[in-house]
């Protein structure tokens, strides 16, 4: 009974014209109206759902700054970062909880005036090279970073190596003076 | 013959390679801090809010730091582990409570033993990071000056026990 009274409250508040019909009175347009009441209170109810949407997310986002420019360049750094969680993701993608820490103190970091060197610097002392999306160049890495272009530089060798030694094998036939004259003469039939 | 000699050698070496490769974890990611003094923190203890913990506290012994949480399923694997070395007293086994509750913890503690001399809470990560913590869990073997001799990344088996973690103590003990 409840209920049904919010409801007709809620229909006059809202100046639906539903109930004033009243061409056909009874059981059936009571209920009828009561349907109606239903699908306003739902409507109502919706609404103040979406009002207070943005509040209840906010609850369940992660903190971000609020300078947008900290942000920004806290997005800018841990992309070139690793999670060690996924490793194939970065930091800035990665919805891994860990990712989400470092996030937090990176941010925390920047917001405390270091700049993007001391940050990186103070996670490679934590987790290593491996954090680092682009490895430093060091002596450790120095196979890494130019092994490809020896690699390269082998295979450019090889090949002008083997075209050489190949072209030796390929001698030029020799004719005879009998093959030649026999192409001679095919070449004026040709012409003539 | 001697032609595809070449061509063969490269191969072998190659297929070399990658078996080793197959053979390596990824997820063992070597810990820069090995060799490094362990970070300083001051924490809270778990079981009494009140008293903290600190690094400086152990100077002078060697012990054991290990990260946990009772929302992690391979601490429940380690832990009879832990238990059984804490039971034999070689080594004292502290604990780092790793972005847990307190609840949760306690109730953990409680049903599977408390092998730790003393816990410390680390609710938001944050002495983990200090640490290099990137999953949970994770032990540091601590020498008598504060330096971290190893990290044993995954749970403490009693293999990685046997042989390196208890050898390794004995040997920093003298």
């Amino acid at each position: 009974m409840r209920l049904k009274l919010l409801s007709r409250s809620s229909l006059a508040a809202c100046g639906s014209s539903k109930n004033d019909k009243g061409d056909r009175p009874g059981a059936l347009e009571d209920i009828r109206a009561n349907g109606g009441g239903f699908a306003l209170l739902k409507t109502a109810l919706l609404l103040c759902l979406l009002l207070f949407a943005p509040f209840a997310g906010a609850k369940e986002a992660a903190p971000v700054a609020e300078d947008p420019e900290i942000e920004r360049r806290m997005v800018a750094l841990s992309e070139d970062l690793r999670c060690l969680v996924c490793q194939n993701e970065t930091i800035a993608a990665s919805r891994a909880d860990f990712a989400n820490d470092l996030r937090r103190e990176i941010r925390e970091q920047m917001q405390a005036n270091k700049s993007d060197k001391e940050i990186v610097d103070f996670l490679v002392a934590r987790y290593g090279d491996f954090v680092l999306y682009r490895p430093p160049m060091k002596s450790t890495t120095l196979f890494l970073w130019f092994g490809p272009f020896i690699f390269l530089l082998a295979g450019a060798l090889f090949l002008v190596f083997y075209l050489k030694r190949r072209r030796k094998h390929i001698e030029e036939p020799a004719l005879s003076e009998q093959q030649l004259k026999q192409a001679e003469a095919l070449l004026k039939e040709g012409k003539g | 013959m001697t032609r595809f000699l070449l061509p063969l050698a490269v191969f072998v070496v190659l297929v070399g390679f990658l078996l080793v490769g197959l053979g390596l974890n990824p997820r063992q990611v070597p810990s820069p801090l090995v060799g490094k003094p362990a970070p300083e923190f001051q924490l809270q203890q778990l079981h009494e809010p009140e008293k903290t913990l600190t690094s400086k506290e152990n100077l002078g012994k060697v012990w054991l730091l290990n990260v946990w949480a009772s929302w992690c399923v391979s601490c429940r694997q380690e832990h009879p582990v832990l238990v059984e070395l804490s039971k034999s007293g070689i080594v004292p086994v502290y604990g780092l409570n790793y972005k847990d509750q307190r609840d949760d913890a306690l109730r953990w503690l409680q049903q599977f033993g408390d092998p730790y001399a003393a816990s410390a809470v680390d609710p938001e990560g944050r002495t983990g990071i200090e640490f290099g913590v990137y999953g949970v869990p994770e032990t540091y073997v601590i020498d008598k000056n504060g330096v971290i001799r190893y990290k044993q990344i995954g749970p403490v088996t009693v293999e990685a026990l046997q042989n390196k973690i208890l050898p390794l103590v004995r040997e920093l003990q003298g």
